[in-house]
């Protein structure tokens, strides 16, 4: 390869990563703030006085539409044993996660709160036993389950070998509360 | 002592008057005449399941109807039979786990007292297959019932006050309680859920009295732990050896080895015995555990007062399937040669109808009662059953279409025996499977499963039969067909008839000779309770059964999953992704009788 094609394909690079290419994106250092990102999604909640919801935590901008994160998420779901309660989204033990309902809301912070304190009616707490970078991580696959992460983030491979569909087709779901009648 | 009235409409036992019918008939010391009181879910120590109440006949059960209801304010799985003693009647709910007592003396037979025993919530998530309770049971004045989260109570059953209270299973290692506790010879035999959860299975014996745990058999580990030492004569080589529930599993893979008692347990007064069958080894994913995996997947005989174990025999050494041997032993005594052996009837959810020799746990015939080609048969001469190696499922392939599927022909619903007619009134499945499997990861307290499952509806058409079982011919009588498998238990009445309920909430007579459908009656959600039989305080034949879909084949509906995923619930949501559209959850106790003259 001569220098100048590499110069080239070095160009056609930078070209790439100022078109945002966030879906490749590692994060091994911290990131600023960045205010510009949306509150993302939740079912409608009480705010007592008044007022829009908090603000969404500023790590969600690492983690959501990110494949490196959703693909080490999908391996923890495995690993760390949720599939046994949630099956690959249907639920079981567990609620289903590829529906469109929510119990705690559906925003990647507020999934992310469910798994690091567990729920009382028996979500473990993983807080302590997984870092926080891995509950993140876990945290938006669980999201894309529903289908909200963009198409080019998600595996459109499953790891298992069941005839569950690949995340390429999984339908986004909106995001509403969970009839808690049911369970 | 038999009741030597012969008046048809007076409670009596049939089977202790025909002892020479040329069928098979109960023992008469576990399963005494009928005094039209139910006081444990089997109805007698022999886990009969049957009436011998006779008002009601295939000539008149057209006219049964509501006579009143209660809604147990639960909206999961309901699996437990009512209970009825001496005029109250007592239902005890899933999880919460509360205990209502039934005044039956007056009208609408109104609430006496709620008794609340508030297990923990977290239990909830270590539950693999509905939040369900399989049912109270009644001694010496006091109703006995587990909770989910691992405690056996006894209460007062006139005031519903607590006696004594034992915590035995532990959430946090993934081990919940839903069997029904047995009271035989003072002592309550309890034993633990949590074979998906790499549990380490048992079987405890508690003091009737204060509660205290009198002795503790394991499914796995040195004999000691089993309470296996020279009383134990196991009929198989296979069976015999020291530690083998050591040494069958590779290195220390025994403690979280399952084999957990979840099931059904019947008690022989005679010779003071008691039999069981242990649940699933784990994983299901059997790659992760070469060998026998004992004591699990088998039948083990005690004796009740130390638990010393007097025999067993594994229906399914080193269970691929996820083929439990929880479900009833039904104690028999069949004609042979000039006079009667005496045997257990078997049911078993790997798809085979075991007749065994209760004294010896000698297997006399196994022969399957539905459709099945994950086994090719049982080895008489070894006890050994034969997997069908096409349909292993092994790391790297998906092993497909294999029958019965992992909740087997037959689940944990009871059949029922009637021993005048000497037939097995069978409910269960045709359901068949695909499944794959993967390293499993053990973290206490989360599942251990490593298999993606995925079911649907066998050959023919149908999910659900039930299946009249000749035992000593090993056939069929007659088969009835229903579309959706079938999570209820069976009753069947010495007037004749065969009661089951349905996952749509069909509560069903069936003539128990010819099978023919008599009445039925629409409830307000899928039927997986027990129904019973008894005679109120005003002398009429009642029914009763609770309504309230869920366990593991309703939970698609009571646990809104959404059968997209056809591995949701283990694999059975897809092959009830209809239910949703037909049934509703809520617990509603029916009780039926025919018009009052």
């Amino acid at each position: 390869m001569s220098l100048r094609s590499r110069r080239n394909s070095a160009a056609l690079l930078s070209v790439l990563l100022l078109a945002g290419c966030h879906r490749e994106e590692r994060h091994n250092e911290p990131k600023p703030f960045n205010a510009s990102i949306k509150a993302g999604e939740s079912p409608p909640t009480i705010i007592p006085g008044g007022g829009s919801p908090s603000p969404l935590d500023p790590r969600a901008a690492d983690y959501d539409n990110n494949a490196p994160a959703l693909a080490e998420g999908q391996f923890l779901y495995t690993r760390m044993n949720c599939v046994g309660c949630h099956a690959h989204g249907g639920g079981g033990m567990g609620p289903a996660l590829m529906d469109d309902k929510w119990r705690y809301g559906g925003r990647i912070d507020q999934i992310a709160a469910t798994i690091a304190e567990g729920r009382p009616n028996g979500m473990p707490a993983w807080r302590g036993k997984l870092t926080e970078d891995q509950i993140w991580k876990l945290a938006a696959y669980v999201r894309s389950l529903s289908g909200q992460p963009s198409k080019d983030a998600v595996s459109s491979r499953a790891d298992e070998m069941s005839s569950t569909e690949p995340q390429t087709l999984t339908r986004r779901e909106p995001v509403k509360n969970a009839d808690t009648a049911g369970r | 002592m038999a009741s030597c009235n012969r008046n048809p409409s007076d409670s009596s036992n049939p089977a202790a008057e025909q002892p020479d019918a040329p069928h098979a008939i109960a023992p008469a010391d576990a399963s005494p005449p009928d005094d039209g009181n139910w006081v444990m879910p089997g109805k007698d120590y022999a886990s009969t399941r049957f009436s011998g109440l006779t008002d009601l006949t295939p000539g008149n059960v057209r006219g049964l109807g509501v006579a009143f209801t209660f809604s147990t304010a639960t909206t999961h799985g309901y699996e437990a039979p009512p209970l009825v003693v001496d005029g109250t009647m007592y239902l005890i709910t899933p999880y919460p786990n509360n205990l209502y007592a039934l005044d039956l003396t007056k009208p609408g037979a109104p609430q006496k007292w709620v008794f609340k025993p508030e297990p923990a919530a977290a239990s909830q998530g270590v539950a693999c297959c509905g939040t369900v309770n399989r049912g109270a049971v009644y001694s010496n004045g006091r109703i006995i019932f587990n909770t989910l989260d691992g405690q056996t109570i006894a209460v007062d059953a006139k005031s519903g006050s607590q006696i004594w209270r034992t915590q035995l299973a532990d959430i946090q290692k993934g081990e919940t309680i839903t069997m029904a506790p047995l009271v035989a010879d003072g002592k309550v035999l309890v034993g633990d859920s949590g074979g998906e959860m790499g549990v380490r299975g048992w079987l405890t014996a508690l003091d009737e009295a204060t509660g205290k745990i009198a002795w503790k058999a394991f499914h796995s580990g040195p004999d000691k732990d089993a309470l296996i030492g020279s009383r134990f004569k196991p009929f198989y080589p296979m069976d015999r050896g020291q530690d083998l529930g050591v040494k069958t599993w590779p290195n220390g893979m025994w403690k979280l080895g399952g084999g957990p008692m979840w099931g059904w347990i019947s008690y022989e007064p005679s010779t003071r015995t008691i039999f069981y069958g242990t649940g699933n080894p784990g994983p299901w994913n059997a790659d992760q555990r070469p060998g026998d995996n004992k004591w699990t997947t088998g039948v083990f005989a005690r004796d009740v007062s130390n638990g010393d174990a007097l025999w067993f025999y594994q229906t399914t050494p080193h269970d691929i399937y996820d083929h439990d041997d929880i479900n009833e032993s039904i104690l028999a005594d069949i004609p042979w040669g000039s006079g009667r052996r005496p045997v257990l009837l078997r049911p078993a959810r790997n798809g085979f109808f075991y007749v065994i020799d209760r004294r010896t746990g000698q297997v006399l015939s196994a022969t399957p009662y539905g459709y099945m080609n994950g086994y090719k048969g049982v080895d008489l001469k070894t006890g050994r059953i034969a997997i069908n190696p096409e349909k292993e499922p092994k790391s790297g392939r998906v092993a497909r279409n294999i029958c019965p599927a992992a909740p087997g022909m037959k689940d944990w619903n009871p059949s029922a025996f009637s021993p005048v007619t000497g037939l097995v009134y069978i409910p269960h499945h045709n359901l068949c499977m695909d499944e794959s499997v993967s390293q499993a990861n053990y973290i206490a307290g989360t599942p251990f499963v490593g298999a993606d499952v995925k079911m649907y509806g066998g050959p023919g058409g149908y999910r659900g039969v039930v299946t009249a079982w000749d035992p000593i011919a090993r056939r069929a009588v007659w088969e009835v067909h229903e579309d959706l498998p079938l999570w209820s238990p069976a009753l069947a009445t010495a007037g004749g008839l065969v009661f089951y309920g349905t996952l749509d909430g069909w509560f069903k007579a069936l003539d128990a000779r010819t099978g023919k459908l008599l009445w039925q009656f629409k409830t307000g959600s899928g039927i997986i309770g027990q129904p019973i039989s008894y005679r109120g305080p005003d002398g009429r034949q009642y029914v009763a059964v609770v309504a309230g879909v869920g366990g593991w084949a309703g939970g698609i509906v009571d646990g809104e999953l959404d059968p997209r995923d056809p591995t949701a619930a283990l694999g059975f949501a897809n092959a009830v992704k209809d239910l949703p559209g037909k049934t509703t959850p809520g617990g509603m106790l029916y009780v039926f009788a025919l018009p009052q003259k």
